[in-house]
């Protein structure tokens, strides 16, 4: 089996997230760490291959980024990924979600996997949804918010979280599996690994290596555009109750909650 | 054991650890499971990456040494998310060592890199008798600040790392070195720090053990009193004949400003700290106009206080915030934003606090090997210097294939380093008597340039008597604009530490009141708390709420161990 | 003419809270465009009577189809279908995962701009803009469609649900074809409920508690007033007190726990530090209940009553039973 993990850098959850004042886009310097929900991924791939149950000749790690990317991948290396792939271009630059998902597609095919996973979502964007995006072109069954998961057979049996409690499903394989933060307890790399990650194969491919067609990726082709970005409405001042007589105060306070339909 | 207010010095409530038992690990693990470096340097701050950039400078010369090195020449090890994380300093710098370090950088270019916000052109030191008065008096000597520069140690780590990177160096971030490997009487290594320990210690299901790091030469670069380098200070009694070391705290915040200041300014009290001697407090502030790329106009503001205080009230962190009330401060952080806050202690003793710097096998520079002038504030260029020299050492010595560093003591003394700090080296124990009766001894030290004989004696911390005074009365209660409780300030510094991480945190944990408040008082991150219900006179359980702590190392001035925390845990500054 | 075609969820013979919420706005919104609203269920045999019923919150039409229940992919199909056979300018989700998950493979089918997180939409010259957070909530962007189809995924909770009393929905059964990567997934089993895991995260109401409680038995008036409130309402926690031990780390709340965005968070014995704020700013409506005054919570909270908290609950808990009628 060949296992397929898209990761992302992303700021350092304590980076003070703002937004470029002149692009109107994230500002995207500072700190940044491979996306913390990508490890849950990467640990997955990593279990399946040692649980024995299906063989597994290679786990690579997939990016869509710029140069400094290559950090993220350095880092999914020494979780455990065999080797991994940079698609860096500057036409790629401010695509939105789709065409994110789109680009990921192109290049995953050129690697035929039987398996792609990912995080739930990322830091950053927080989106959840790129997983749907890639599985529609890819044309494979996909399933988000997966926190168990077992090979069995050609196929994977997953648990996730749905709005109803927990569904059980059969995927076959090829699949798109995002997975959440509660499928494991990601591992921490040694440093012998650490330190060899540098010397693994890392391939960076430019868009037109994969085939992308340029009109389909990049800022100014976002089928949604982001228009403006303003403060929220300011919250109105708090009520406050001094309690002295408790049976008075509780009705103010049913009054309160009634007035507001949260009863 | 538990008496009344106004006896109780935390040196007779030592915390439960013993170092060399425990941070030194003798002997190798075998070959196939180690790493093996050329020189590891322990600490990815302004000292450590100086060693480093210097060192690769070197041997990019040095072929055949290089090549003798191995795989990996170089390795830092930082248990930051990445150099600069855990970097604190006002900061003005003398330019020379860092111009020497990368002569082809100009000042303008290190503005651009974001690490400097300007030359100094203005300056004026005052008196600050009241809240509202402010007196400005002649600049003394060690504040002429004239052509140095503002710069962030954080971000210049952050620099640093770049071009050891580029260089060919392995930098280790997420990293703690957890001990001092010593094999006949020579370091020979240091172990990296588990990962993925509980509460309590115990493995958890994710569990990473540490790795010995083989290394033919060792730096301790770790800053203010840290954790191998106290280890191996003991191990091989670096501090025999010396004074012993003394430690300053300083907390210090970052703000963006509507109208830029015009000038450099220092301040050395009284107000806000107490002058009566019973009090023991001794300090200072600073406010730093900066400039950064972006042409946005900045203020770094600063608390400093000797850890030598006797009222177990006092407090860095609250001593800024009422600091920030005085008028003559609102006037130039009105209507600004704060962007940063962070804390760190200093080692202040100066030259006859300093350890002996080498020992077999390895070498400590900046901060670990108390290279700080507290009459000047300046330590940062010395760090460089000292990076610069013990990287010149260890090549040498390695080059020709000798095995003693030693010469790097002598090097540090014919330096800067040494000639600066020996002018001083008299100039800052008489305070320890007190403002009024210390400052003139003290001025007369200074004027002399230290030319007058003698050595005068520190006493330890932690040996003075702490007694709950009413300094605390003094401060503001925090408004979250202007002024800040101390967990909305630790939330700023990004300090994401692990719910479950264990404590690295050394203390008794049932001690006096006097000894409670001390802590819970002098931590700026509010790591100590007692309890709602403990005895006002008598024994208290403190509670300690590690995964708050910055590791600033204030602790282990007063009675406590800061120990290795997992790597990547603790705050991520970036501009302090 | 612009019609909205609107998903809507069904488990167990009834409509999902959310999916009423989007049915409901979508009406609005296709009143505004001069359109129509349509809503679209899909299932093994769904019942008219229930798609009918959408009427009722301004649906015009509902379109049926027959397909497995609980997957994404199927809807992608069908909506693809529903869509190309024409009138849609714009697909409407409300807040579920579920929802995410097919507005998202819809977008990459039809190559239409996507927004998702959307807290509001407003009509502006014959188009719809959407509204969503960015940064932690800390601003609002807007977004515009520049595909011939728009989709708009809406927030947990986002939209509010409006009855119009508009009577039944004229229902049709729409036919469409499963592409092969549709029928790789198949459900085993459906909603199991595991009682132990306390999802506090989708919970409409939270009752919180802090170390003003006390001590670890407090924490049965928190549980009490969440039963009161019955629903899927549930306890939440503090770090402090789990670090204490009094309440486990699932239900912890802040930067290092959960974040949390229910209709009505109460907290009690809370101080409110920026630790844990962050974990349950976005509430829609705070109500803290603390004996200390200078509290920071009481300066973001809704309303907050300043009080002893061991007096205050068991009273409120009877009041809120009395007022459910239970």
């Amino acid at each position: 089996m060949k296992i397929c993990v898209l990761v992302k850098e992303v700021p350092d959850a304590a980076v003070e997230k703002k937004l470029n004042p002149s692009t109107g886009r994230m500002d995207r310097s500072g700190e940044k760490n491979l996306n913390p929900y990508d490890t849950h991924a990467i640990e997955a791939a990593m279990q399946i291959r040692e649980g024995g149950v299906a063989p597994v000749e290679e786990i690579v790690a997939v990016t869509m980024g710029p140069e400094s990317a290559v950090r993220a991948l350095h880092k999914a290396v020494s979780l455990g990924a065999d080797r991994s792939v940079h698609l860096c271009d500057d036409a790629l630059a401010g695509s939105d979600v789709a065409a994110t998902g789109y680009a990921l597609a192109q290049t995953l095919t050129r690697e035929s996997p039987d398996l792609v996973l990912l995080g739930q979502q990322s830091d950053d964007g927080e989106c959840y949804t790129i997983g749907a995006v890639v599985a529609e072109h890819l044309g494979m069954p996909s399933l988000t918010q997966v926190i168990k998961m077992d090979v069995e057979s050609g196929a994977l049996r997953c648990e996730r979280q749905a709005e109803y409690g927990y569904d059980t499903v059969q995927v076959s394989l090829p699949a798109v599996i995002s997975v959440g933060d509660a499928i494991n307890e990601p591992r921490y790399p040694s440093l012998k690994a650490i330190m060899g990650a540098k010397k693994k194969q890392l391939d960076t491919v430019a868009a037109a290596d994969v085939e992308i067609d340029a009109a389909k990726v990049g800022g100014d082709h976002s089928a949604a555009q982001w228009v403006a970005a303003k403060a929220p409405p300011a919250k109105a001042a708090g009520e406050i109750i001094e309690d002295e007589d408790t049976g008075e105060t509780v009705e103010k306070i049913i009054s309160w909650l009634d007035e507001r339909k949260l009863l | 054991m538990f008496s009344a207010n106004g006896a109780v010095a935390p040196a007779a409530y030592p915390p439960p650890v013993d170092p060399q038992k425990e941070f030194i690990k003798r002997g190798l693990d075998p070959e196939e499971e180690l790493i093996e470096v050329g020189v590891a340097i322990v600490g990815g701050g302004t000292a450590g990456l100086a060693c480093a950039n210097r060192l690769l400078q070197l041997l990019a010369e040095d072929p055949e040494t290089m090549e003798r090195l191995g795989e990996v020449p170089v390795a830092v090890i930082e248990k930051a998310k990445t150099c600069g994380g855990h970097n604190l300093s006002g900061a003005v710098m003398r330019p020379g060592p860092l111009l020497e370090l990368f002569p082809e950088l100009t000042r303008e270019q290190w503005r651009e890199e974001g690490f400097a916000f300007g030359e100094v052109t203005k300056e004026a030191v005052y008196l600050t008798p009241t809240s509202k008065l402010a007196v400005r008096i002649p600049t003394p000597p060690p504040f002429k600040n004239h052509g140095n520069e503002v710069v962030s140690v954080s971000a210049l780590a952050r620099y640093q790392q770049r071009e050891v990177e580029e260089a060919g160096a392995y930098v280790l971030t997420e990293t703690s070195a957890t001990q001092l490997i010593v094999e006949d009487g020579r370091v020979v290594g240091v172990r990296s720090g588990d990962k993925g320990r509980g509460k309590d210690g115990e493995p958890l299901s994710n569990f990473e053990p540490g790795t010995d790091i083989k290394a033919r030469a060792t730096v301790l670069a770790e800053g203010c009193w840290g954790h191998l380098t106290g280890t191996a200070i003991r191990e091989f009694d670096l501090a025999k004949d010396r004074e012993p070391q003394v430690w300053e705290l300083g907390v210090k915040e970052v703000w963006k400003v509507p109208k830029p200041l015009d000038r450099l300014i220092h301040t050395m009290g009284p107000w806000p700290l107490k002058v009566a001697p019973k009090y023991g407090q001794i300090g200072g502030t600073w406010l730093y106009p900066m400039t950064n790329a972006a042409g946005e106009h900045l203020v770094s503001i600063g608390f400093v206080v000797e850890l030598e205080y006797a009222d177990a009230t006092t407090s860095a962190h609250d001593l800024l915030q009422t600091f920030k009330t005085h008028s003559f401060v609102r006037r130039i952080l009105d209507g600004g934003e704060r962007i940063a806050w962070g804390a760190k202690a200093l080692p202040g003793g100066g030259y006859w606090s300093m350890p002996k710097l080498s020992m077999p096998g390895a070498l400590l520079v900046g901060d670990s090997g108390g290279m700080v002038d507290t009459m000047a504030l300046k330590g940062v260029h010395h760090c460089i210097k000292s990076g610069i020299l013990a990287a010149e050492t260890i090549h040498s010595a390695l080059a020709r294939g000798e095995s003693s560093f030693e010469a790097y003591e002598q090097a540090i003394e014919e330096s800067s380093v040494g000639r600066e700090l020996w002018e001083v080296r008299n100039a800052r124990q008489p305070l320890q008597k007190g403002l009024l009766l210390g400052g003139p001894l003290s001025g007369v030290q200074q004027i002399s340039k230290g030319r007058l004989p003698g050595r005068a004696n520190w006493h330890r911390n932690d040996e003075k008597p702490m007694f709950i005074g009413d300094t605390k009365d003094e401060y503001v209660k925090p408004d979250g604009k202007y002024t800040f409780d101390k967990l909305s300030s630790v939330f700023i510094t990004g300090n994401a530490t692990r719910d479950d991480a264990p404590n690295h945190i050394r203390v008794r944990k049932q001690v006096p009141r006097e000894i409670a408040e001390t802590w819970r008082w002098m931590c700026p991150a509010g790591v100590y708390e007692i309890p709602e219900d403990a005895p006002e006179d008598g024994p208290v359980d403190v509670i300690v709420n590690y995964t708050n702590c910055v590791q600033c190392g204030a602790i282990t001035a007063k009675g406590g161990r800061l120990t290795a925390p997992e790597g990547g845990d603790g705050p991520l500054y970036q501009i302090t | 003419m612009a019609n909205i075609l609107i998903y809507a969820l069904h488990y167990d013979g009834a409509i999902n809270k959310n999916s009423l919420g989007a049915v409901s706005e979508g009406a609005r919104l296709a009143a505004e465009l001069g359109g129509e609203a349509h809503a679209i269920l899909l299932g093994e045999n769904v019942p008219h009577e229930l798609a009918a019923s959408l009427g009722n919150y301004g649906a015009k039409k509902v379109l049926v189809a027959e397909g497995p229940e609980g997957l994404a992919q199927p809807l992608v199909d069908a909506m693809a279908k529903a869509i190309g056979d024409g009138g849609y300018k714009y697909a409407l989700f409300g807040g579920g995962l579920l929802g995410f998950e097919i507005g998202a493979g819809l977008a990459a089918r039809l190559g239409a701009g996507v927004a998702m997180e959307v807290t509001a939409v407003r009509a502006e010259g014959g188009e719809l803009i959407a509204e969503r957070p960015i940064l932690g909530d800390s601003a609002i962007s807007e977004i515009k469609y520049r595909s011939e189809v728009g989709i708009i995924i809406g927030r947990l909770n986002a939209f509010e649900t409006k009855e119009t009393g508009g009577g039944d929905a004229q229902v049709e059964e729409l036919s469409f074809e499963l592409s092969a990567h549709s029928t790789q997934a198949k459900m085993l089993v459906r909603g199991e409920q595991r009682g132990a895991d306390v999802d506090i995260e989708g919970a409409n109401v939270l009752i919180a508690g802090g170390r003003g409680l006390g001590k670890a038995e407090g924490f049965k008036l928190c549980e009490e007033l969440a039963a009161a409130f019955g629903g899927n309402a549930a306890v939440a926690a503090t770090r402090a007190v789990v670090d204490a031990g009094w309440y486990p780390y699932a239900a912890q709340i802040g930067q290092t726990g959960k974040t949390v965005a229910p209709k009505l968070y109460l907290a009690a014995g809370i101080s409110g530090a920026i630790q844990h704020k962050v974990g349950m700013q976005s509430s829609e409506n705070i109500v803290a209940i603390n004996k200390d005054s200078n509290a920071p919570i009481f300066e973001f909270s809704d309303l907050g009553v300043i009080g002893d908290l061991n007096k205050i609950l068991p009273k409120l808990t009877e009041a809120v039973k009395a007022k459910k009628g239970s």
